[in-house]
């Protein structure tokens, strides 16, 4: 019987020669992660255990990433836990502040989550990974636990549903602008408990970058994971990256999917996700004229090189908009350097930005940006929910790095293209 | 045989684990702390008008978004009995079978009991009464390795047991 990517690795982390849609199994995890929220939960879970040792310390990364640098007092002591109990533990993989990233940017950079791999994360976008050819998913942190005692986790295998992009992607549209549309095409549930697969030609030009962004985002549409087979781009980028050996799978010509889209993205409009739903997107055009208080351009959805390169182009030679306040945020330090080197940061600070150390922060409410009752923000994150950043009375829209960088300086919501005539 | 009645609170589709607990607090891990918060960015007033043994009935997708754990640990120790949805998100629906939330996938009980009536729960049996119009419901059967991961305590017994 065929199979597909997600089959494949699922039964090779199993034992199995082959497993089917449904199946309950039990199944090796090759990396497993947990970060400053997520991790101090799990480590008491694990202590219930009993156990001494994490099953692996070379394969259990722990990042503080969502509330540091530190802040507030109960944040530095959540800090704290996970940087005991990494040093108690010998763990290989912790990154403290300075050194540490947006944990799904960071481990994909560091050559931590490689093609053919079972990957668990205790936090929802740990289904990135899934862009190099990898099966990740979220797990809860009793989920994390029961990894770190055991190394093993019990899975019921998804359906997968097939996602062909068609034609040729126009100028302005990147990988947010495909998963934005993708997710409002099938609602925020209409992927639970299934693996999307992304392919067809559209796919097979995009840098790694655009990929990440693409399979961050499964999860807004209640996906379990988000898979892009592994080919030359996936294989160049872990070129003297890969930390371990490993083998790319790949699922089978004619194997069955419960669902296959094939949609031509030639005229694609850039995609926005109005308040309060990931799945409520629009062309960008229906939304032109929004006054925006706010723009944040990072997350482990948007935070990446490209994506700054992408927002600088714009930024060039212009200043936000006095209205409007502009975060930037590179995901992890090497990013950071690298936008350095390129003078991408001198571009943002020209251009009137706040450029801030690598930070979860604003997306989820947390620090670095909170919005008040009332105020709008445009944000290349990944979930616009009622208060997700800040005051439940403010609002969000989830925009690829372009339109946000055209935000910014316009001041309302805008197309990248219809900037020059303002500017 | 776990039995029980609840005064029903209805909340709509595709709640998602911010709205359940709120970024914002999560600074603290404490189920005390989290549970004072249940609800928040759904219903602000929640915590001040449920009482314990309450039950949370809701649509499709609940607990969408988030993997935070500390969403169902505000709602088991807020004291909710259990939570009735159209469906659950995955992750959630792991996360409250791990700690020990009751949950129970029912669409027709989801979308026919009222806010504020009362209904009764039968863990065991999956069985569902609206105690307003005496209509019974069926929730979905859980799998057998399931029904043993919640007959020996949640995930972490599970795990002591073969360690």
């Amino acid at each position: 019987m065929e199979q597909t990517l997600t089959e494949k690795i699922l039964a090779r982390a199993a034992g199995k020669k082959e497993v089917s849609p449904g199946e309950l199994i039990n199944a090796k995890i090759d990396m497993a992660l947990g970060n400053d929220l997520t991790a101090p939960v799990a480590i008491r879970e694990f202590e219930k255990i009993g156990v001494e040792k994490v099953f692996d310390r070379a394969r259990l990364a722990l990042i503080p990433d969502h509330f540091v640098p530190n802040k507030d007092i109960q944040s530095a002591a959540l800090a704290e836990i996970l940087r005991r109990f990494a040093r108690q533990q010998k763990i290989v993989h912790y990154y403290e502040v300075g050194r540490m990233g947006i944990e799904h940017a960071l481990l994909p950079e560091l050559g931590l989550t490689l093609p053919g791999e079972l990957i668990v994360g205790a936090d929802s976008h740990t289904c990135t990974y899934g862009a190099l050819g990898a099966f990740a998913t979220g797990v809860g942190s009793t989920d994390l636990a029961a990894v770190m005692a055991t190394g093993e986790l019990w899975f019921r295998v998804p359906p997968t549903i097939r996602i062909i992009f068609h034609g040729q992607l126009p100028r302005w549209l990147g990988g947010k602008d495909l998963i934005l549309y993708t997710i409002g095409q099938l609602g925020v549930d209409g992927a639970r408990y299934a693996a999307l697969e992304f392919c067809g030609p559209v796919i097979e030009k995009l840098g790694m970058d655009a990929r990440l962004t693409i399979a961050n985002m499964a999860i807004e549409a209640g996906a379990k994971a988000g898979l892009i087979a592994p080919d030359e781009i996936t294989l160049a980028y872990l070129e003297g990256r890969a930390q371990r050996p490993y083998t790319a799978l790949y699922g089978d010509a004619g194997a069955p999917v419960a669902r296959e889209f094939n949609w031509d993205v030639s005229d694609l409009e850039p995609q926005v996700a109005l308040p309060s739903s990931p799945a409520n997107t629009r062309p960008v055009s229906a939304v032109a004229g929004t006054a925006v208080d706010q723009v944040v351009i990072g997350s482990c959805t948007n935070g990446r090189i490209d994506d700054l390169r992408q927002a600088a182009a714009i930024l060039k030679g212009r200043r936000v908009h006095p209205r409007v306040r502009l975060i930037v945020i590179p995901a992890t330090q090497a990013i950071y350097l690298q936008a350095l080197q390129e003078g991408l940061l001198e571009t943002f600070i020209q251009a009137q930005a706040a450029v801030s150390t690598p930070t979860c922060g604003p997306c989820l409410g947390g620090h670095m940006g909170i919005l008040a009752a009332g105020e709008v923000a445009v944000a290349t994150t990944n979930r616009n929910f009622t208060g997700r950043m800040g005051h439940r009375a403010s609002r969000v829209y989830l925009a690829g790095p372009a339109v946000a960088a055209a935000a910014a300086v316009a001041g309302e919501i805008m197309h990248p293209a219809a900037l020059r005539e303002v500017n | 045989m776990r039995t029980f009645q609840g005064k029903v609170w209805v909340f709509g589709d595709d709640i998602d684990t911010d709205a359940i607990l709120p970024a914002r607090y999560m600074n603290s891990p404490d189920p005390k702390e989290l549970a004072k918060h249940c609800m928040e960015d759904a219903d602000p007033d929640f915590m001040k008008k449920m009482s314990p043994g309450d039950i949370i009935v809701a649509g499709k997708n609940f607990g969408c978004g988030s993997s935070r754990e500390h969403a169902p640990l505000a709602i088991k120790e807020a004291g909710i009995a259990c939570v009735i949805a159209g469906s659950f998100a995955r992750i959630f629906y792991r996360n409250a079978l791990n700690i020990g939330l009751p949950i129970l996938e029912s669409p027709a009980a989801a979308a026919s009991l009222a806010a504020g009536s009362t209904a009764e729960v039968n863990l065991q049996t999956g069985e569902i009464t609206d105690l307003a119009g005496g209509h019974k419901f069926s929730a979905a059967a859980f799998p057998p390795f399931m029904q043993e991961l919640i007959a020996q305590g949640g995930l972490i017994n599970f795990v002591k047991g073969k360690v």
